[in-house]
Order: C-alpha cells, then structure tokens, then sequence
C-alpha cells in the first residue's frame, strides 16, 4: 500500500480535480463577496445571504422546485421499482425486450426532446400547464433511472428468500414488503435520491412543460442571470451545494458504518 | 418373532437396517404419490412420467447427478413448480394448483435462504407468524426448536454473524418450526465440510426419529443418501432407476448405471453359458479361459450377453494363488497403488489389458511381504459376491 506516487500521477491528479472543483469554489469565494459586482472582490460579507431570505421570487422558486423533488423521487420511485421487478422476474414474457429497450430510452434522450415531446402532448390533451405538468414530465424521465438502480440489484437478488417465505406461508404481496423490500432497500432509497436530485437541477423539461405561476429553481436562476449575474445567484448556488454535499456524504457514512458493522460482526462469527 | 429367527437362519442383504418397512406392506397407505408426473420446461423434459410413493416416518432420500430432475421433482412438492401432467397428493388430497403458502410441506434450502434482515429468533418464528399464531405459542415453539439445535445462545444473532454449520441448523430449526407434514431437504449439507456433513448426517436422523416426521431429501451425495435414507430412488433423465433401501441399492443394483453411481465397482463385460438352479456361469470377454460362477441372475438366460459387477472390497488380492483356483480366479499384474490408510486400493491389470479394482483393509501395521508394483497376484471373489447385470 505504501507506493508512492509519481509525479505525473500527482500532476494529472490535480490537474483533475482543479477541472472539475475550480469553477465551484471560486463561486462559493464570491458569494461571500462584499461587492455588488460579480468579478471584483471586496472583502467577506455574509451580505447576499441575507438579501436572499429577503427575496420573495427566489424563495416561491425553491419551494416549487422541492416540492416538485419531492412527488417526482415518490412516484417515480413506486414505478421504476415495479418496472425493474416486472424486468428482472417475469423472464421471458411476450414483448420483454421492447419494454425494456423503452425503459431505458428516456436514458440517452436528449431533454429537449423530452420535454418537446410532453409538452406537445400535454398542448393535445389541453392539460393546464403549471406544477403538476412539471412534476409528471419529471416522473418520466427519473423512473428509468430509478429502474436501473433497482434492477442491477434485483439481479443479484437471491429468489429462494423469496421461495422460503411462500413456503413459510406468507402470501405473495405481504412477501414482497416483508422479504424483497427491506433487503433492496437501500437501492430503492438511492433511486428515489437520484430521482430527487435529477428533479431538483433539471432546468430544460421543465422550461418546456411550465406554465404561469409554476417557476421552479434552476428556471429562476438562469432567467435571472440572463439579466447579470448577482452575488444573490452566488449565495442560493452555495447553498444548493452545501445541501446537495450533506446528503450525499450523509449517505455515504450511513453505507459505510453499515459495512464496518458487517465486517465486525463477520469477525466474531469467524471467532465464535 | 418367528419373522426374526427367520431373518437369523436366511441370508439377507447388507447389514441391520432398523426395523421400519412399510413400503414392502401391501395395505400401507403411502403419504406421498406421485401418479405419472411429468414436468416439461420448453422442449426439455425434467421429469417422465415418474410414479413415487413414500411413506408416513420415512426418510426418503433422492439421488441422481445434477440435471436428472431430482430437485424439479422436489420442488413440485413445495409448489414452486407444477406438473405438466399427472398427480402430485399429499395424504389423499391432491396438490396441484394449491400454492406453496398454502401447502403443509416446509423446505429447507440448499443456500439456507435466511432472511438476513432479521434475527435466528424471527427466522424461525417467521411460519408461526403467518399462521396468527398466539404470541406465547410462537415463543414456547422457538424455544424448542433453538433447543433442538443447540443454538439457544445466538437467538439474538442476525444470519451474517453465525458460521456456516449454524446458518445450517438455523434454516433446519425454521423449517421444522411449523411441524409440516413432510420436510423437504434440498442439498441440506452442501455448504458443509466433510466431518460437519458427517456429524450433521447423525444429528439429522436423530431429530427426524425424535419428531416422527417424514423427511425428503435431494442430495448427489451417495453416501449421505446411504447414511440417511430409509430407502433411496436413484433418478436419471427424469426417470427413477431403482427404488429400494440404501443395502440393496449397493449389494443388488439392478442395472449399469445404480452399480456405477453408488460406490466404487468393476464391471466386465460377459457372456453367459449356462443358468441352473445354483447360479450361473458366465464367460468374461477379459478372462475366455476362466468359468466365472455367481449364484444369481436375476432373469438371465443362456447366450445373453450382460455385465459381472463385482465391489472392489469384495475381490481378494494374493501372492498366492487361491486354493480353488479353477473358478472366479483372474490373474494380473499390479498397475497402481492407491493407499487410503484404512484401505489399500490396488489396480490390477489382466493379460488382455483390462484393469480391475480390489480394496483391502489394511489390518495389521506392518507386513512381511507387501504386495507391490508390478507383482503378480491373483484376484478372486465368491459365488456370492457379484451381481449379473442385465441393463
């Protein structure tokens, strides 16, 4: 374990790093910046963040854009596990391989044509455009990607746990939520995580499939920079990664104490 | 008793078995049938037109290589698979379309299958539960059966933390909890090492004497089978070859493919010259010059041409050749040694180049003589020691 590195491997490490991290600490410098202008530093002020408690139109924006979050990773969540179960279990079913080609469609999409398409869609059917059509063009393209999380675990997934439960006299239905669900859990819940933060920062479909009164977020921020960029934007940007860092590192402390109690436990059956 | 003197005085086949035969009672009701079960998956037949009957308290071990349908056979049981034709009834009532919830057979499986999320306590409570069982009920019987399998101390424990060996008694105790009616053993011992397997083989036989239940149980394991089973059906290709009890399987095998599954045999290829009322005579393509006399045949006639399979244990290899050595009587050269410690396997090679097997014990600790690599010895068995083989 006590390779050193080299110096192209420090070199290329933090060249990469500086790619992807640079632009992102240099926006949460500014927006502890004491300037009105966005590109001139003049000295450390926690200004902005309280203008932005001030700001009506941005705090409606989030509010629309986590609830939207919200319903989208819940529902999205209920279908693509369904999906990924009719895939995994019902081998070989007339029409398997269409539905599933059409599962991961929405995967490589592009979101233009996303959101073209179901806001022609919801234009057809006269549906009034607003939060509900935002959320369900949302439902839409998160499901697959809750899909593919939970099948890759289904795949592994032992059936006999199942077969034993049935054989124990447990019916189906209550078999999955006793059984199969609080074992996939933890890939239902990075679904419905994934689904929840693909919601929060999609700004196309939902450009395409808004209507009044129902701005979300990401919407607001880049209509407002089309205008110039503030400090303001700076500051709700800090605070979008500062959320999205908690629970991401949250996430992953909850993974790894779970796996360090695992392998200690193993320890002492091993002894024992 | 007159049954027991007269087993005394009769010669039988293999070594005491306990006393427990319903299969040979004509008005013995069977527990289990199967009535020409087959079971098709696509173009592939897992199980043909199969007729199975097992008794109430047997220990009914299926045998078979992997693929031979033993499992499917198993698994229709359970209810996991349906027949594709025939009946499957379990003390009269017939099985097919009730679902494996509904069905009083419990199953233990080869991966064990534990919930991992739960505890050995709610593992093994789990089939009490479903049943709305009273909750003092459900305690007293988890108790009883942690008690069983001497895994009192680990009902805390969820499955990760125990070892392989208790995982084991963990699934047996889950699948005992519900007193079915049958248990199902799917390659119970699988997981385990060789001196585990063996003590688990003993303590299996043990519970299911101590509970009166009727156990099945899948295994490719020949000699777990025998150690078990009250009587053994080898299967292949979907088919059942021989049904009988684990002696008769090894001492009367009736045809090729038992002889050559279960245990070790040397099978020549013969021919035979005569049948009389003592036996009969054959002619070994591996031996033309030497009579070969087995005292039974099943229903060989002369000309016919069929197999002499004789147990490696059962050929005696001398220096010296036997003091009758016009019959049963090969000689050969010593090809290879195999030296087991309690046996010595030795292979004999024949004039015409067939190699034969013979094991002898190893007695005494020192020899004055060893038999050795390329010394000539003979190879001879009694009347009694071979079996004609027709199939």
């Amino acid at each position: 374990m006590d390779r050193k590195l080299s110096w192209f491997n420090v070199t290329s490490l933090v060249l990469g790093f500086a790619f992807l991290y640079l632009p992102i600490v240099l926006l949460v410098i500014y927006s502890f910046n004491a300037s009105r202008l966005v590109t001139v530093w003049a000295g450390f002020s926690t200004h902005w963040y309280g203008e932005l408690l001030r700001n009506e139109q941005l705090l409606d924006a989030a509010w629309v854009t986590l609830r939207v979050a919200f319903i989208t990773a819940c529902v999205a969540t209920v279908l693509g596990t369904m999906a990924a179960i009719t895939l995994t279990r019902y081998g070989r079913f007339y029409g398997r391989t269409l539905f599933s080609g059409m599962i991961y469609a929405p995967l490589v999409m592009p979101d233009v044509i996303t959101g073209l398409s179901l806001l022609l869609l919801f234009v057809a059917v006269n549906f009034d455009r607003g939060f509900w059509t935002i959320t369900l063009a949302h439902i839409t393209f998160t499901m697959c990607f809750v899909c593919v999380v939970v099948q890759s675990r289904l795949v592994t997934f032992d059936r006999s746990l199942e077969e034993a439960a049935l054989d124990l006299g447990c019916p189906p239905l209550k078999t999955f939520f006793v059984v199969t669900l609080p074992i996939i859990l933890p890939a239902v819940v990075s679904g419905w995580m994934l689904a929840f933060t693909l919601s929060l920062d999609d700004l196309v479909i939902a450009s395409f499939t808004t209507g009044p009164g129902a701005t979300t977020l990401p919407m607001r921020i880049y209509s407002q920079v089309r205008l110039g960029v503030t400090p303001e934007i700076n500051a709700v940007c800090t605070i979008l990664i500062g959320i999205v860092t908690v629970v991401v590192i949250g996430a992953s402390i909850i993974t790894k104490r779970q796996e360090v109690e695992r392998q200690k436990a193993e320890r002492l059956a091993a002894a024992g | 008793m007159s049954t027991g003197v007269a087993e005394k005085t009769q010669k039988t086949i293999g070594g005491i078995r306990r006393k427990f035969s319903p299969w040979t009672d004509p008005t013995a009701v069977p527990l289990i049938r199967y009535e020409n079960v087959t079971k098709r998956f696509g173009e592939f037949t897992a199980v043909d037109s199969l007729s199975l009957d097992i008794y109430e308290r047997e220990f009914f071990a299926l045998l078979g290589p992997s693929g031979c349908g033993k499992t499917t056979l198993m698994r229709m049981l359970a209810g996991f698979e349906e027949p594709t034709e025939g009946r499957i009834t379990l003390a009269g009532e017939d099985l097919v379309g009730t679902p494996p919830y509904r069905r009083p057979v419990n199953m233990m499986f080869q991966s064990y299958a534990l919930f991992p999320h739960m505890s050995v306590w709610d593992n093994i409570a789990f089939g009490l539960r479903q049943d709305r069982v009273e909750k003092g009920a459900v305690a007293a019987r988890v108790e009883e059966m942690l008690k069983l399998v001497k895994l009192e101390s680990f009902a805390k424990r969820k499955p990760h933390q125990l070892s392989g060996g208790q995982r084991q008694r963990v699934a047996l105790a889950r699948s005992l909890a519900k007193r079915p009616k049958v248990l199902l053993l799917d390659e119970p011992l699988g997981a385990l090492d060789k001196k585990l397997r063996e003590e688990t083989q003993f303590e299996l036989m043990d519970i299911q004497m101590e509970l009166g239940m009727t156990f099945l149980i899948v295994t490719h394991d020949q000699e777990e089978a025998m150690t078990v089973a009250d009587r053994i059906a080898v299967m292949n290709h979907g088919k059942l070859v021989q049904v009988a009890p684990p002696a008769e399987i090894y001492e009367q095998p009736n045809c090729r493919y038992v002889a050559d599954f279960v245990g070790d045999v040397n099978i020549l290829d013969a021919r035979v010259e005569s049948v009389d009322a003592g036996g009969l005579t054959l002619r070994a393509e591996a031996a033309p010059d030497m009579p070969m006399r087995i005292s039974q045949g099943g229903e060989a006639k002369p000309g016919d041409s069929v197999s002499l399979a004789v147990r490696p244990e059962k050929l005696r290899v001398d220096l010296e050749p036997p003091a009758d050595a016009s019959l049963n009587c090969l000689s050969g050269t010593i090809w290879d040694i195999g030296y087991l410690g309690d046996l010595s396997i030795y292979h004999v090679e024949l004039p015409n180049g067939v190699r034969v097997k013979a094991a002898k014990p190893n007695l005494t600790r020192m020899v004055e003589r060893p038999i050795t690599w390329d010394d000539k010895v003979y190879v001879s068995f009694t009347p009694d020691a071979g079996v004609v083989l027709t199939r």
